[in-house]
């Protein structure tokens, strides 16, 4: 199965391991991700409200690079702000010809045009659940996640809104990822706010409105017991597992739950090692909660404890 | 042409008049249209004033054939036919061109509204001089009746027959009549308790010379038309003789398994895998569960064989086929009850003190595993707190956009019950209240007083998951309140999701089985929503009560007695007229293909082995004209819609493109082409 593959700017940087652990699981799945050429930014979240015609010329480009490199007809990504944008991009310029029309406008200016319609526009987790099937993957499992309690976490942009007439999974209560868990062998807890927001970039504006955001999923992952969060966006994990500690100062609550991508479970559960997976980038240790499955990690080298500011004392001399 | 036609316009007050220049379209439908010798227009043709002119033309002017131009066939055809019948004149020698329906009320551009009501009105004038005489048939009436669905719509029909003195067969799916009503507690707005004014119902039905009942029996096959039905009725097997069986209950109290009842206890209680559905169940008769019997799986343990003291019990029973005469079909299947697992957000099957509204029932009934006592999900603990969710599944674009028509009402009665028995608070979730029949306002303004809160919002979600002080270890349900225009978070011990009302899941084949129409959605279609709502298309099949649509119980009991009294007023009549706007086969042409068995709506078509021909039931027969369309030997030919009927309307409806027909030949101008 042959995909157009934009990872978006995140899977460059701070969600470096979702690249990488979606590089590793494609193989044995037997997915053939072809990078696009010369993509660019999607535009993230707020550009669309802020100017239109520029938000979705800019999405536009990607579609028609994807579109023009030889027969693509399905193009997927895996951070879930870059497929909604890719996916509104497409649905809105057949839907709405007026944008379909100045959106081809803006794109000549580059010497491109994208025919709407042209791609499929599908989110990584649809591709492994629905083409190469639950099944397929459980009969590769190798090292079954067993015994490790995981709370699914869809965050808001791979459900909602349903573009086109039928939503992929339901848009209120998902269950895709749930069943990739269960058939990876873990155990799926019950996590109702699987579809609620991590809070987006409001970390950034209002830290506070972020926290408390951040902090009901932590709690109800916690209350149910979960081991670690599993998500399928690089948004919610980095809000998830870079702001615990501050949530955990914030709030006065301990909490110490690693948050991981659902690729990096998916080669796990193949046996592949935790390095090939970006496992050990994570900021809320796994190294713990991978223990209960044999996975031995790597202890992150301990950092040199930071001097504090009104600290007076002289260096100790070397050993 | 030698045929006199009579062209009558009608005003219909404004209704016709507003966008229709009548007085013109009357003057020149005399002046330009073949055969007219008479054109008149006239406030109200319907009226007895209108009917008598186009009497006193037929007499004085020798009209051979009269046109009406005015409101839909459906609603006066059966008018204009008769006044030309006292006249003299045979009553299919009439034709209406709809000028209401389908002119004046569907533009606002004159000039259209004029051109299309002089080319409907040339069309019938077309034809109506090529239509022929037809007379009606008449057949006699069978009194017997079948009642489908013994709920309190069909017990009602049922009794209202038998009482008047005719013979009824009721027919009941499941092991005891007594439908939905029968797992109820209270009854709104009197709060009377639903077994008192059901049970003795329930046992009129059973004891009734006149009604022969068939319980835990389904209907296989009708055929048959108007008066003289034939119905083959499966009994299933209950593993039980009647005659032997006293009823005593030996064989319930012996059975060794036990098993959930998903049905009648709506999965709240248990029952035996020989059981009664609840105590008073009529007929009295056990049915063995052969899915759930130790001895249907195993083929040991026969405990009920061993103490039933009248030997009763009959392993080797098999189901039993009755065939039947009747004259006409009362359809009261009921509902089913939207599956609440649809809405994952509203928690139930997942979070233990969300319950639907049946559950509910069950739940606060005296006869019903808790006895009446309103607790939570683990049997002991009494809620202090209740949340009311309205329209799950109704309302909503997702999955039902009708109003469910009970749970406003119902969800009342839950708040009086549960104040009443535990003293919780009570938060109803509505988008709207409707409580709009007699008595029912009175109920809710009963219900403010008494304290129960109303929050006027759709709710988001039911979670476990707490998020502030005050909110732990509770079900939070969240809903913007749209009358304070603020979210809310109402932490509660318990949850009622009031599940809409569904068609039934076999209601599309119910339909095709009988030979009716039901909607998308599966109520079944009635005649006329105003002025004939329980008739159907197919004259002697009637429908009552939650199959039609959804309904309280006074509004099903009233079907019930309405079908009922149509059906006693087509037996004292004896005969009933069949339209003679049927099809034909002509044997020589047919080549025995049967491509038009299976097309007929009606069921009217059969084949006839010996002569390897179909043949049309003349009485079943509704002259929609899809066989004749259909054959591809021409063989079947319709009555009043003939080719040359057909072809000479549609000439006559190009009368303004057409040349060389008697009327003028005229370029269609621009703008003015007929919709």
């Amino acid at each position: 199965m042959r995909y157009g593959y934009y990872p978006g700017c995140s899977l460059g940087s701070t969600a470096a391991p979702y690249d990488v652990s979606t590089k590793a699981i494609a193989k044995p799945l037997g997915l053939e991700l072809e990078e696009i050429h010369d993509w660019n930014c999607c535009g993230a979240t707020e550009y669309f409200s802020i100017q239109k015609t520029a938000a979705y010329a800019l999405v536009a480009r990607n579609l028609a690079l994807a579109a023009d490199q030889d027969g693509l007809k399905q193009l997927t990504a895996p951070c879930s702000a870059c497929y909604l944008n890719l996916r509104k991009t497409d649905h809105y310029m057949g839907k709405y010809p007026k944008i379909g029309e100045r959106t081809n406008e803006a794109l000549a200016a580059g010497g491109l045009s994208y025919q709407p319609g042209s791609l499929e526009i599908r989110h990584l987790l649809d591709i492994v659940v629905n083409d190469v099937g639950l099944e397929s993957i459980a009969e590769k499992v190798t090292n079954p996640l067993k015994g490790l309690r995981l709370a699914p976490y869809y965050g808001c942009l791979i459900v909602r809104p349903t573009l086109g007439d039928e939503p992929v999974d339901n848009p209120e209560y998902p269950t895709h990822l749930d069943e990739l868990l269960d058939a990876l062998g873990a155990t799926v807890v019950d996590f109702p706010l699987k579809a609620h927001c991590c809070g987006g970039h409001m970390t950034q504006i209002s830290s506070d409105t972020a926290y408390e955001l951040i902090r009901r999923l932590l709690q109800n992952a916690a209350d149910y017991e979960a081991d670690a969060i599993v998500t399928i966006c690089p948004m919610c994990q980095l809000n998830l597992d870079a702001y615990q500690s501050q949530v955990n100062g914030h709030f006065g609550t301990s909490f110490d739950l690693p948050v991981l991508y659902f690729t990096q479970m998916i080669g796990l559960a193949l046996g592949m090692q935790p390095k090939e997976l970006g496992i050990g980038k994570e900021i809320v240790s796994a190294s713990k909660v991978l223990k209960k499955i044999g996975v031995e990690t790597e202890e992150a080298e301990a950092k040199p404890e930071r001097k504090k500011r009104d600290d007076k004392s002289l260096p100790m001399p070397k050993v | 042409m030698t045929e006199r036609v009579g062209v009558y316009v009608c005003h219909c007050g404004s209704n016709i008049a507003g966008q229709v220049d009548v007085e013109d379209l009357a003057k020149w439908a005399g002046e330009e249209l073949e055969g007219v010798v008479v054109a008149r227009d006239y406030k109200f043709m319907c009226s007895s004033l209108g009917q008598e002119l186009i009497e006193e033309d037929i007499k004085n002017e020798g009209l051979t054939r009269v046109v009406v131009g005015a409101c839909s066939p459906h609603l006066h055809e059966k008018t204009f036919r008769r006044a030309c019948s006292n006249a003299g004149l045979n009553p299919y020698l009439c034709q209406m061109a709809s000028l209401r329906e389908q002119v004046s009320w569907v533009t606002t551009d004159k000039d259209l509204a004029n051109t299309k009501a002089r080319a409907l009105i040339s069309g019938a004038v077309h034809r109506v001089q090529l239509q022929e005489e037809l007379e009606a048939t008449e057949v006699p009436v069978n009194p017997n009746t079948l009642v489908v669905g013994a709920g309190i719509a069909g017990i009602q029909a049922s009794l209202e027959l038998a009482d008047a003195g005719y013979q009824v067969y009721l027919v009941e799916r499941e092991p005891s009549i007594g439908g939905h009503m029968a797992q109820f507690d209270k009854t709104f707005p009197t709060l009377d308790c639903a077994a008192c004014i059901l049970t003795p119902r329930m046992s009129d039905v059973g004891q009734h010379p006149n009604i022969n009942l068939l319980s835990y029996s389904e209907v296989e096959e009708v055929s048959g038309y108007v008066g003289n039905f034939h119905a083959r009725l499966r009994k299933k097997a209950r593993y039980i003789n009647e005659e032997d069986c006293t009823g005593c209950g030996i064989c319930i109290e012996k059975c060794p398994k036990k098993v959930i009842d998903d049905i009648f206890e709506a999965g709240m209680g248990y029952r035996k895998a020989v059981y009664r559905p609840f105590p008073q169940a009529v007929p009295k008769f056990p049915v063995i569960d052969t899915e759930n019997c130790i001895y249907f799986e195993r083929g040991t343990c026969k405990a009920c064989e061993k103490f039933c003291p009248t030997d009763a019990i009959d392993f080797e029973q098999k189901d039993t086929f009755l065939d039947i005469d009747v004259g006409n079909i009362i359809l009261a299947t009921g509902y089913d009850l939207f599956d609440a697992r649809k809405i994952p957000q509203y928690g139930y099957g997942r979070l233990a003190n969300v319950f639907t509204n049946l559950e509910f029932e069950r739940l606060c009934n005296a006869a019903g595993p808790t006895e009446g006592k309103i607790v939570m999900r683990d049997g002991v603990t009494q809620p202090e707190s209740v949340a009311i969710v309205h329209c799950v599944g109704s309302r909503d674009v997702r999955f039902n956009t009708h109003c469910s028509a009970v749970c406003c009402m119902a969800a009342m009665k839950f708040g009086h019950l549960v104040m009443e028995k535990t003293g919780a608070e009570v938060y109803s979730f509505y988008i709207d209240l409707r409580p709009n029949q007699k008595g029912y306002e009175e109920f809710y303004n009963r219900l403010l007083e008494e304290g129960m809160h109303f929050i006027r919002g759709r709710v988001a979600e039911v979670t476990d998951a707490a998020r502030q002080p005050g909110e732990e270890g509770k079900l939070i349900v969240q809903a913007e309140d749209t009358l304070l225009g603020m979210q809310r978070r109402i932490p509660v011990d318990m949850v009622i999701l009031m599940s809409g009302l569904e068609s039934r899941s076999d209601a599309h084949d119910v339909a095709v089985k009988f030979g009716i129409s039901c909607s998308m959605a599966g109520w079944f279609t009635e005649r006329h929503p105003k002025l004939a709502p329980v008739a159907t298309m197919t004259d002697g099949i009637f429908i009552a009560g939650t199959c039609q649509g959804p309904k309280d119980i006074p509004a099903s009991v009233s079907q019930g007695a309405a079908a009922s009294a149509s059906v006693q007023a087509m037996i004292t009549c004896g005969t009933v007229e069949i339209e003679p706007i049927v099809a034909t086969i002509h044997e020589e042409n047919c080549s025995g293909c049967r491509i038009c068995n299976n097309l007929c709506p009606f069921n009217a078509i059969d084949f006839n082995e010996e002569k390897m021909v179909s043949v049309i039931n003349q009485a079943l027969c509704k002259g929609c004209g899809t066989c004749v369309a259909a054959c591809p030997a021409q063989a079947i030919s319709g009555a009043h819609f003939s080719n040359e009927q057909i072809f000479s309307e549609i000439e006559g409806l190009l009368f303004d493109v057409v040349s060389g027909n008697g009327s003028k030949a005229a370029e269609p101008a621009k703008d003015s082409v007929p919709a």
